[in-house]
């Protein structure tokens, strides 16, 4: 198999548009002669970024789970509630699957996300070739399905709208909130700085 | 030739039977695909898109009814709660995903979508086609779809759940986005753009690059 990738070669691949064009000698970035947008042969910085948002966002996971999400004060009292505790609440008051979609899409899915893109950043660095093609796959994963995490934002934000109006009760949005959303809006951002073309660029070293 | 986007594989074009898919040869990532009338279907859904989203916004969402009041609520109400709860940054996120970025890639595909149609190139064509690819992935109309369905469920015991017309549009536009994000094809939109531009009497840029890349 005669495979070489597009840098080897001094061509690079415009994102935003597609187009194929070759980079002068000695030059890192061009703009794209089609759209105009900069092309690199990879994302500048890509591993550096990609970490610095990961460890931001596993930071911020921890309040995020731990500090309420919404506080409820109603005749019978006050209650907070963090996103495992509204999980426990449906699984418990019958409706297990919505706590089984909530469970997966606040809970699970940011931590399994942070854990794939660590996976996939330490392979990347050990310049691994194991199983690339599945470590592809792992990535698309990761950038499809980190936007269902922003579920327990619109629910926190829907019932608060709605509450509100009440006089039986009134539930306010907590700090919580404000951390998860960080996790997720970072998390995505750390998904876009990786690139996954740096994992194959492994099998060209070893070539030559 | 072509370059995989996800491994950087260079690969030659092959042209492609209607309905077929282009996948890397080494990764399995999706490198093109041809839809039958892509361009037609794209720019009828984005016409039927825009109207779902104004319906979406400017009626109410849920409302509860209890003690034979209805209490109803907007996206715009939602957003302005949040704000007003001292939540800014959430929110402005809550605006950003379910509001401002599905309306300004809608308004980059009228933009982009309705003069092609007519066999003009648009001004700063590029630009506005990066916007769009840039606003994509945070337009989340499905999730907030998905989180007023488990809100409604969470409220269900307390009042009477009244369905809104935005409810339904909202459901509604969910499909047609993700239609749009299916059906558009920016390699025949780029060759329009060529096309109308060569008609138009400009160079060929993209003519002129693919050349040397060659």
């Amino acid at each position: 198999m005669t495979a070489c990738s597009a840098a080897s070669q001094g061509m690079l691949v415009c994102h935003a548009c597609g187009l194929l064009s070759r980079a002068p000698a000695h030059s890192h970035e061009i703009s794209c002669p089609r759209c105009g947008d900069h092309v690199h042969f990879r994302k500048p910085d890509s591993i550096a970024r990609t970490w610095a948002l990961l460890i931001t966002a596993m930071i911020l996971y921890i309040p995020a789970n731990v500090l309420p999400m919404m506080h409820t004060s109603s005749l019978f009292g006050s209650q907070s509630d963090t996103i495992m505790s509204g999980v426990v609440y449906f699984w418990t008051s019958g409706s297990w699957y919505l706590a089984l979609i909530i469970f997966f899409a606040s809970i699970m899915v940011p931590m399994l996300k942070m854990i794939a893109l660590v996976l996939l950043l330490v392979t990347t660095q050990r310049r691994s070739r194991w199983q690339l093609q599945q470590r592809t796959k792992l990535y698309r994963v990761v950038e499809f399905v980190g936007r269902w995490s922003m579920l327990d934002i619109y629910v926190v934000a829907v019932i608060v709208a709605l509450v509100q109006l009440q006089a039986l009760a009134t539930i306010t949005p907590g700090p919580g909130a404000i951390a998860f959303g960080g996790v997720v809006v970072l998390t995505m951002f750390a998904a876009m700085a990786f690139d996954p073309r740096l994992m194959w660029d492994s099998l060209e070293e070893e070539r030559g | 030739m072509i370059a995989c986007h996800e491994c950087d594989l260079l690969q030659r074009e092959v042209h492609l039977p209607l309905g077929g898919i282009v996948r890397c040869g080494r990764c399995g990532a999706e490198l093109y695909r041809s839809h039958p009338d892509s361009f037609d279907r794209s720019l009828a859904l984005t016409a039927g898109a825009i109207v779902l989203f104004i319906l979406a916004n400017s009626f109410p969402i849920v409302g509860l009814k209890l003690q034979g009041q209805v209490i109803q609520t907007t996206l715009l109400h939602t957003v302005q709660t949040l704000w007003n709860e001292d939540m800014k940054s959430v929110g402005i996120l809550v605006f950003a995903t379910t509001m401002l970025m599905p309306a300004l890639e809608l308004f980059a595909l009228t933009y982009l979508l309705v003069p092609l149609r007519l066999g003009r190139a648009p001004p700063y064509f590029a630009i506005v086609f990066r916007t769009m690819q840039t606003v994509r992935p945070w337009g989340m109309v499905e999730v907030f779809m998905l989180g007023v369905l488990v809100s409604l469920v969470k409220l269900a015991h307390l009042a009477g759940i009244v369905p809104g017309i935005a409810l339904w549009a909202f459901a509604a536009l969910m499909f047609v986005m993700a239609a749009i994000a299916a059906v558009l094809d920016p390699r025949d939109l780029w060759a329009r753009v060529a096309a109308a531009r060569e008609a138009a009497g400009y160079r060929n840029m993209s003519g002129t690059s693919i050349g040397a890349a060659r």
